[in-house]
């Protein structure tokens, strides 16, 4: 039994940290997991994508059309990396886009998010989410990841329980950051709309 | 901090760096050093993280560590610990080793005492590096033995054992790791550390100085010391033959990184073969590779970058009279070019063993993507350098860059990186082109690289008067690798008070005479300075101090300071599109209505864009706004 996730993002919006927690609560679930990430010059605003792999594998990159699930906290973020998924991979997005620079400046366009939307739909399952509107809610933007996280749980992808997440998640953030980030697992959770 | 305060034998995840670091303390190092350094820098920070929270917790740690001002200097503190019998480790990324090869070279003729592990950490496909070199042929070129790792556990035990092997050897060990296995987090066992040494002590020895008649003596010694690593390489617990299914005639050879996507495309294709999984890379096992070469027809060898390994079994069938089948880079099978992932090791072992590929490749999307490059993040001190610099410089203006986030000044709008080798070459490139060329020259490098490779050709430029203007990007920290402490800033790698070093005293020591120090969030006098020194005959140095916004914003926070965003106040804006297509922070965007706005959630607040804006339409966002 194997599990793949790939996650997607904008450099700063805590993917790293997501693939990281995501992979302490598989060794929490007591699962087999690898999980690689992009350091260094991708971190200044660049496209950003970690995977997690659980199960039987003996590393952490993600074969092409192999994806159980894509998660994404950007709609152009999630099509960017549609080449890991298949018919039956499970594609979670936010709703928000972060226009790239390259919009502005470099004369490029920004596809709308029907175009988007459609696209991955034609190629997976997708579910929307406004995490970052959730994340708001929950007490702060920061945590558009964690509510992702949610989103995830929610899709039965995880080979382990949406409890274990959860605790993983509070495990690793201080004190005062916990009511904030499980209302924001939680909003996640219940947001999950089929497209 | 669970890296060190969680129970041993527990199983806990580490990125393959963390894990680097804790087999070093499970072994009970006492020295480690580096030059940062991307994909090594987390075995250092790691380091430093970790005597920064044992400092807190008024505990003392268990070894000395420090940020280098180079990698040079680095592997010879390491190694004049390991001459005091100390166990010291060494980190660096790929085009490190080439900084620090002077001293690599030599101090393998010489040996070391206490053991020393040199990480290399290579970067195939660039990920963030100026070449894809591969480090493993300085383990031939130098005779060093190496090992490589292929998961995090591994990365851990071959650290901790490779302290062993080091000092039955008397040879610094190179342990050569990949990006892939660098930021590959795993689940990794816990051992008990052993109790470090704290101090060593010298024991004077004429060998240790390499005059040409040590040099002499001590080079058969290094062929003889290879011998025995060969024998040991034979018994190395990291050189094993797996069989997958019936036992016959083929067989794959791999090491690192590979071996994963190998190991599960032979399960997922159903391929019966013998794989044989090499950790100890140089020496090779004679004796084991001679036993698979002669229970094989065809060998497959799977392998990262160069043919390290297949010219090499090219060589020993060749020695044997064997007529082996070699499958690999020289039959076109594999690419000398990037990394290596399922897809690629999959695809290709499926061709070879004629079985058919499961995966399926989609098609690429045909919705047009705009690119998302890295960009200098908005309020980067160094977009307003750039800016300041570009608005009095002649339009052919040659622009040598270095490395660090600065690169970056290469995009759009601002485009003034024209010329980058590697680590100080800013500098040294810029008194070439003031020799060869009448165009003006400015020169750009960081702080960091300033100590680390760009004294010297700011001397050089002195001593030959050079017409340049040479910039030091001083944002007080190596912010590109993960915001590392260097010679100008005031604390260490272990978070102890340290000495200063101010860029523009060692450049007045270095005979520079027009120096001039800016703080460039005041564009327009940033402008006049730059200015002045380009009128200025002969060499000159702009020192361009503001902090990394990300450092500046982090110490707001903490310190419970607002930091206030701006917006564009649409009454007043002309659409200009000056803070856009010229200053080119990436907050702004234009809305569906075509109306510039600043992004909320991405302004850093510096405000520089308000000097920028000539219809002064840039405001300080309200709460309520």
């Amino acid at each position: 039994m194997k599990t793949s996730i790939v996650l997607s993002g904008v450099g700063g919006q805590g993917v790293i940290t997501a693939a990281n927690i995501l992979g302490k609560a598989a060794v929490n679930g007591k699962v087999n997991v690898h999980t690689s990430e992009v350091h260094g010059m991708a971190q200044r605003g660049g496209s950003v994508y970690c995977t997690v792999r659980m199960g039987d594998v003996s590393g952490p990159l993600v074969a092409s059309g192999t994806a159980d699930a894509l998660i994404s906290t950007e709609p152009v973020e999630a099509l960017r990396y549609i080449q890991f998924v298949n018919k039956k991979t499970k594609v979670v997005t936010d709703i928000n886009p972060v226009v790239p620079f390259t919009v502005a400046v470099g004369g490029e366009a920004y596809p709308s998010l029907d175009e988007v939307f459609k696209e991955i739909g034609s190629r997976a399952i997708l579910y929307t989410v406004d995490a970052l509107g959730i994340a708001k809610k929950a007490g702060g933007s920061i945590t558009r990841n964690i509510v992702m996280l949610g989103a995830l749980a929610a899709t039965d992808v995880l080979p382990f329980d949406a409890d274990i997440l959860l605790e993983t998640i509070l495990e690793n953030v201080p004190e005062k950051f916990k009511a904030v980030n499980k209302n924001a697992f939680n909003g996640g959770m219940q947001a999950l709309t089929r497209r | 901090m669970q890296i060190i305060d969680e129970k041993s034998n527990k199983t806990i995840l580490l990125l393959g760096n963390e894990a680097i670091t804790r087999g070093a303390i499970e072994a009970g190092v006492d020295v480690a050093t580096t030059y940062p350094g991307t994909p090594s820098s987390e075995i250092a920070d790691t380091f430093s993280a970790i005597a920064r929270y044992l400092k807190s917790q008024n505990q003392t740690p268990s070894f000395y560590f420090e940020y280098s001002t180079n990698e040079k200097v680095s592997l010879e503190v390491a190694a004049a610990a390991s001459f005091c019998n100390l166990r010291s480790l060494t980190c660096m990324k790929h085009v490190g080793l080439n900084v620090a090869s002077d001293a690599f070279m030599t101090y393998l003729y010489v040996g070391c005492k206490g053991g020393h592990i040199i990480v290399s950490a290579d970067d195939p496909a660039c990920h963030s590096s100026q070449n894809e070199q591969d480090n493993r042929y300085f383990a031939l070129f130098g005779s060093a033995p190496m090992l490589e790792p292929t998961t995090p556990q591994e990365a851990k035990e071959m650290t901790r054992l490779g302290f062993d092997l080091s000092e039955q050897l008397r040879l610094p060990i190179l342990l050569r790791t990949t990006t892939r296995l660098n930021h590959a987090r795993g689940p990794v066992k816990l051992l008990k550390p052993k109790q470090s040494k704290g101090k060593g002590f010298f024991e004077k020895d004429p060998d240790l100085v390499t005059v040409p008649s040590v040099a002499r003596k001590q080079h058969p010694i290094l062929l003889e010391k290879m011998e025995k690593a060969a024998a040991l390489s034979d018994v190395s617990p990291f050189n094993e033959i797996i069989t997958h299914g019936k036992k016959n005639r083929m067989g794959i050879v791999t090491s690192g990184v590979s071996f994963n996507y190998v190991t599960e495309a032979v399960k997922d294709l159903g391929i019966e073969a013998s794989i044989l999984k090499l950790g100890m890379t140089h020496p090779l096992p004679p004796q084991m590779c001679k036993r698979f070469i002669e229970t094989c027809d065809t060998l497959v060898v799977v392998e990262e970058l160069e043919p390290f390994l297949e010219n090499q079994f090219k060589a020993m069938a060749h020695d044997m009279g064997s007529s082996v089948k070699i499958l690999g880079k020289s039959t076109g099978h594999f690419s000398r070019l990037s990394e290596y992932n399922p897809d690629i090791v999959t695809g290709t072992l499926a061709k070879i063993f004629k079985k058919k590929n499961p995966l399926v490749v989609p098609a690429a999307t045909t919705v047009k993507l705009p690119r998302r490059p890295p960009a200098l993040c908005p309020g980067c001190p160094h977009r307003a350098t750039y800016y300041a610099a570009k608005r009095v410089a002649p339009e052919t203006t040659v622009y040598p860059t270095d490395i660090g986030c600065y690169t970056l000044g290469k995009e759009p709008p601002l485009e003034m990186a024209d010329l980058l080798l590697c680590m100080g070459s800013n500098a040294g490139t810029a008194c070439g082109l003031a020799v060869a060329t009448d165009q003006k020259i400015i020169s750009f490098m960081g702080d960091s690289t300033f100590f680390h490779s760009g004294i010297p050709p700011v001397v050089n430029a002195a001593h030959h008067n050079h017409d340049v203007v040479i910039t030091v990007l001083d944002n007080r920290t190596t912010a590109m690798t993960g915001h590392q402490p260097h010679p100008g800033t005031d604390t260490d790698g272990m978070g102890n008070k340290a000495k200063r070093i101010l860029v523009e005293d060692v450049v007045k020591g270095c005979g520079i005479e027009h120096i001039e120090v800016v703080n460039p969030n005041v564009i327009r006098k940033t402008s006049e300075a730059f200015k002045r020194a380009l009128d200025f005959k002969g060499p000159s140095v702009v020192v361009s101090k503001a902090p990394c916004i990300l450092l500046e914003n982090r110490d707001k926070r903490r310190q419970g300071k607002k930091i206030h965003t701006f917006m564009v106040d649409q009454i007043k804006c002309e659409g200009c599109d000056i803070c856009i297509n010229e200053f080119g922070c990436p907050a702004f965007y234009h809305d569906e209505k075509d109306l510039v706005q600043i992004n909320e959630t991405l302004c850093n607040g510096c405000g520089n864009c308000v000097q920028v804006c000539p219809a002064h339409a840039i405001k300080v966002r309200k709460e309520e706004e």
